[in-house]
């Protein structure tokens, strides 16, 4: 029963696949949903932004507090990603601490935002080896509609290009509350690309119902002219060649993204 | 630029390899990977009654893959118990192996792979999945093909393959990319990265990264037979 619904399902994306349609009935076939990002949306965070990726909604804040550095980075400020995939997105998220998939995709926007250098560790410290900045970044799903992947980086990415400082005092004591005007540098902007590979075919940026029947999954994220981060998904793979088209492809509509940030 | 490797290995040259089949009584299937100084054994149940029920799967049999690392296999001790990264690398072995076993023939059983990191000299999730996929084919669960990997990437802007830790945290910085390979259907299970890399080195990493894991799957069907032949 489930395979048959399943492949029904297959057959219909690949029909409209040949006439370049996709099921969400998207202006690009080959592109993204429309992407709207808003900034702010969290007055008590240090930075915030929400990001709708067609009907998937992901809400991002940044905590920045003050703590110990890792001791075998000394001189470096720390950056955590943390993402709840809350009930209240999909009646499939159930509340609890995150499993793996919840993991996996915490540490994909991780590594986007850690490898590219978005951000100067160097410059989160404070005193070496004793006072570093932390910056906690958390992403909460609250619509989940397809590739949770690049909504939560994209969120997580925005939220940080609007974070300032919160102000402290003499002893480096946190006076949350109170922003000061020292903004967080962002060096440049990631983005994270996902595809889906559904029979055999690749589609970008996939929505909820070609996610349910897609058999493989992997994410690109580039800078301007780099690959800062990749991660393939699920049980199927991928032939050299088709890891080529997606980086290609991703290093191309990445470009028109960026422009989406302010 | 990166010109010659700490070690002197050539820049498609991976470190010795050695492996053995069947290292553990009990498992229904084990074996020892080891590549350089990076040492991972794997021991397989199943397939068998899945647990808990609940997740059992009407169709296909579930795998499940645990990755572990010894508190004292690193410098710093690590804390006993699955942190993130590790059961991350739990769910990319997963997919990486998933494909290569026939999970369709066994409708609600259940295929459990642990892994276990004596000593970690980098490369160790991609030495864990040579092993899983020796002690699945050791356990007699029916295979398409057996997986191998192995980590390539950037080290000083050379590409190179098989890096060791130090290579990773070279001052010009680093990109490690691990692969697994299924050659039946000449595609890549696993595949990911961190570090900068351009696309045309990425292209080329790749490239000398299947090379080795079709050496690396050489390597393994004669530790297979190997296993067998002596008995």
């Amino acid at each position: 029963m489930i395979k048959l619904v399943d492949n029904a399902q297959v057959e219909f994306i690949l029909g409209l696949a040949a006439t370049k349609k996709r099921l969400d009935n998207r202006k690009n076939f080959e592109g993204f949903r429309e992407t709207q990002i808003e900034y702010d949306v969290s007055m008590n965070a240090e930075g915030s932004a929400r990001v709708k990726l067609g009907k998937t909604d992901v809400t991002a804040g940044i905590k920045i507090g003050i703590g110990e550095p890792f001791a075998d980075r000394p001189d470096e400020g720390v950056i955590i990603v943390n993402v709840e995939l809350p009930p209240i997105a999909s009646p499939n998220f159930e509340a609890g601490p995150p499993r793996e998939p919840t993991i996996e995709l915490a540490r994909v926007v991780d590594r986007g935002i850690r490898e590219s250098g978005a951000i100067d560790l160097k410059k989160l410290c404070i005193k070496e080896g004793e006072k570093v900045w932390i910056v906690y970044i958390d992403i909460y799903a609250l619509n989940h509609s397809g590739n949770l992947f690049d909504a939560s980086s994209f969120a997580a990415v925005a939220a940080l290009s609007k974070t300032f400082f919160p102000k402290v005092d003499k002893d480096y004591n946190v006076q949350y509350g109170e922003k000061s005007k020292k903004k967080l540098t962002i060096k440049r902007l990631p983005i994270s690309c996902t595809f889906a590979k559904i029979a055999g075919k690749i589609f970008i940026d996939p929505s909820l119902k070609e996610e349910e029947v897609m058999s493989g999954r992997l994410t690109v994220t580039c800078s301007e002219d780099m690959v800062h981060a990749m991660q393939k998904g699920l049980q199927d793979g991928f032939s050299a060649s088709e890891v080529d088209k997606c980086v290609a492809d991703a290093m191309k509509v990445s470009k028109e993204l960026r422009k989406l940030f302010k | 630029m990166y010109k010659k490797r700490f070690d002197g290995r050539k820049f498609d040259e991976m470190r010795p390899i050695e492996m053995e089949v069947g290292i553990l009584e009990q498992a229904d299937g084990s074996a020892r990977f080891q590549i350089g100084k990076t040492i991972a054994i794997a021991g397989v149940y199943g397939p068998k009654e899945m647990h808990p029920r609940r997740l059992r799967k009407p169709d296909r049999a579930v795998l499940k893959c645990k990755y572990n690392m010894l508190s004292f296999s690193v410098t710093d001790r690590k804390r006993m118990g699955p942190g993130r990264r590790d059961k991350e690398i739990g769910l990319v072995m997963n997919f990486a192996l998933g494909k290569s076993i026939m999970l369709d023939d066994f409708p609600k059983m259940g295929v459990e792979v642990h892994t276990e990191i004596i000593q970690a000299d980098s490369g160790t999730r991609c030495a864990s999945i040579c092993a899983a996929s020796l002690a699945l084919a050791h356990a007699g669960v029916p295979m398409r093909d057996i997986v191998s990997s192995v980590a390539v990437g950037e080290v000083g802007g050379s590409v190179v393959i098989d890096l060791t830790k130090k290579e990773e945290d070279h001052p010009d910085g680093a990109t490690d990319i691990p692969i697994a390979y299924l050659p039946k259907d000449d595609e890549l299970t696993l595949l990911q990265l961190d570090g900068k890399i351009k696309p045309a080195n990425l292209s080329k990493a790749i490239a000398l990264g299947i090379e080795g894991c079709k050496r690396i799957s050489d390597l393994q069907k004669k530790a297979l037979r190997k296993k067998y032949s002596s008995s």
